[in-house]
């Protein structure tokens, strides 16, 4: 900001940016309304699912400066409740069975958190990842899971008692507002004063400290919001492909997500969706062409370049161009 | 036959030999993460990958250059650890000078590429490594069944750990490695060049890694994926152990593999997350690891 800028000016800017970002967000809407009439609906309810995920994992990374190398355990604990719960009691409605998964991997969150947050950097990431490794083995042994079959033909029943979901465009306007209600509790939060110390914590802990805040109690409530919403994000995927399998909760998928939120924008509130969209995307497109197999490759290489050169991300990188253009 | 809480003391022992083997892979591994840490502050997600690389490199040299094992285990570490160097000039250099979780990141994506490739290449079923002629057989110790090349793993990975805390702690190179972990700016006006220092290091550690590849060849199925699974314990390991020290990081590696042993024999449904409950704990008493310096 320049020295010359009175108050009332940066009042004005500040006020037609955030008419701007509200422009964009009901652009976006409206897209997510239409969209499933272009595309294919599954296809746009995967991207929504993992748009989701990426959000709030991106909500530890990009606001508060914690990397999660754990976050697949979320999304699984998620996706075997509901799916356990939806297909053993068939009187339970959907949204009962994604909202108990939800908690369930919240209650995880805040177990994991307590223990993760005792220590910084990378000792974070790699104690997160050993957890979730742990629950990785958990899931194989469980009696509820599956095993490594998973849980197949979970039903996607009524929504309410009332709404049957068994189409995909029902069901897609459903996961439409999970994903609006995910996100804007995300953008909410990020924007909240609670955010702002998020934000203080990231830049400089010992600082934020000093300034009396109790940084332990910040992060773990950050970390419980994150783990619920990747719980959110596998319980409504386990409706839309009704399975739940090992795979939600293996390594690859913890560094999936940490791909997608680098890719689109690390701290940057639509980057988690644009780098989902590009990932989901890709892996479609390889699967079908002679380059399948060499999805992990492809992937690899993309994070290999996205550190060495575009660290800002997609919506990182734009969001300079414009602020270096239209300032 | 003799029997200890019900178990037979052969399985017993058996058992406990397996988790010190596995112990001395923990101890290697978790030496090489913690000496790249100390002086480049970054985690090597690769390690798994280039353990796995230094195993296929054996299998490989066996197969189509006829390389013998005594041989595989001198010059593959050379071969793999040159990799490093590589890796380190080309890549990581790049990124040392900002947050060093993007070197966890680029690590993590050059262990996806190399454990990619080799899974299109061979696929994922593990191909077995012959134990070479002179280890094979074993000795009757009465109480257990010696196999002599896990004996012989036990003493060759002592042994290197054992040197390194050598030539870290009592050596003239050690100590400009401790200084640099300490203090690298003030190394490099002393003259030294932490450059190059950094370089090898992250070779040598490397290098660690491919050569308990080759170690782990004639008793581990090898596959792309042998490493990535061990990896995340060795992360566990060096949670519980700090990466403080390097004794600390040898004893806890075998201690690890010990209870990971006794727990197969008393409870093996939990033998797999033992360790990582083993963490738990660690974390709840005493955060900074049991030989860890920092708060």
């Amino acid at each position: 900001m320049a020295m010359s800028d009175s108050p009332r000016v940066t009042a004005t800017r500040q006020r037609s940016a955030r008419r701007r970002l509200g422009l964009l967000y009901v652009g976006l809407i409206v897209l997510g309304l239409v969209a499933p009439f272009v595309a294919y609906p599954v296809f746009l309810m995967k991207i929504l699912c993992f748009a989701l995920f990426a959000s709030a994992f991106n909500l530890l990374l990009g606001f508060a400066g914690l990397l999660s190398f754990g976050h697949a355990a979320f999304l699984a604990t998620g996706a075997y409740i509901t799916g356990f719960l939806l297909s053993t009691y068939p009187g339970l409605t959907p949204e009962l069975g994604i909202l108990i998964g939800t908690l369930g991997s919240a209650v995880l969150g805040m177990l994991f958190g307590i223990l993760a947050i005792r220590r910084q950097g990378i000792y974070f990431a790699m104690i997160t990842l050993a957890l979730a490794q742990m629950m990785f083995f958990f899931f194989i042994q469980a009696p509820f899971t599956g095993g490594e079959d998973g849980l197949h033909g979970v039903p996607r029943g009524k929504l309410f008692g009332l709404f049957s979901l068994q189409s995909n465009l029902a069901l897609y306007y459903f996961v439409f507002a999970v994903f609006v209600l995910g996100f804007a509790l995300i953008q909410r939060t990020v924007h909240s004063p609670f955010g702002q110390v998020l934000k203080a914590i990231r830049e400089n802990e010992p600082r934020a400290v000093s300034l009396g805040y109790d940084t332990d109690t910040y992060k773990l409530v950050a970390f419980v919001i994150s783990a619920g919403l990747a719980g959110l994000a596998g319980a409504t995927k386990t409706l839309v492909f009704q399975l739940a399998s090992l795979g939600d909760a293996h390594w690859h998928m913890s560094g999936e997500v940490i791909l997608m939120t680098l890719l689109g924008g690390v701290g940057t509130l639509l980057g988690p969706l644009v780098g989902a969209s590009l990932v989901i995307g890709l892996q479609h497109q390889l699967s079908q062409s002679p380059l399948g197999d060499w999805v992990s490759v492809i992937l690899g290489t993309i994070f290999v370049l996205c550190v060495l050169s575009f660290r800002s991300g997609i919506i990182g990188e734009l969001q300079k161009l414009v602020k270096r253009n239209f300032k | 036959m003799t029997t200890i809480f019900g178990i037979p003391l052969m399985v017993l022992f058996g058992q406990l030999l397996l988790g010190l083997i596995n112990g001395a892979f923990y101890a290697l591994l978790s030496l090489g993460l913690a000496v790249i840490f100390g002086l480049l502050k970054v985690i090597n997600f690769a390690h798994g990958a280039q353990y796995m690389l230094g195993a296929f490199a054996a299998l490989l040299g066996l197969e189509y250059l006829g390389l013998d094992y005594w041989l595989a285990l001198l010059v593959v570490p050379l071969v793999v650890g040159a990799l490093g160097i590589l890796i380190e000039r080309l890549l990581l250099r790049r990124i040392q000078h900002i947050d060093h979780l993007y070197g966890l990141l680029l690590t993590f994506g050059l262990a996806l590429i190399f454990e990619g490739t080799l899974v299109n290449l061979f696929g994922v079923s593990g191909s077995s490594y012959p134990v070479p002629e002179v280890l094979a057989g074993g000795f009757n110790l009465g109480f257990m069944f010696l196999p002599t090349y896990r004996a012989w793993v036990l003493v060759a990975a002592l042994v290197v750990c054992l040197f390194t805390w050598f030539m870290i702690e009592r050596t003239r190179l050690g100590a400009y490695l401790r200084a640099g972990t300490e203090n690298p700016k003030l190394m490099q006006a002393f003259g030294v060049n932490v450059p190059l220092l950094v370089t090898l290091t992250y070779g040598f550690g490397v290098a660690l890694a491919a050569f308990a590849g080759v170690l782990a060849a004639p008793i581990y199925p090898v596959s792309p994926t042998m490493g990535s699974s061990l990896l995340i314990v060795v992360f566990a390991v060096v949670v519980i152990g700090g990466m403080g020290s390097i004794l600390g990081a040898i004893l806890t590696g075998l201690a690890m593999g010990l209870i990971e042993g006794l727990t197969k024999v008393f409870y093996p449904e939990a033998a797999n997350t033992v360790i990582f409950l083993v963490m738990i704990v660690v974390l709840l008493l005493r955060p900074a690891g049991l030989f860890g310096k920092e708060a």
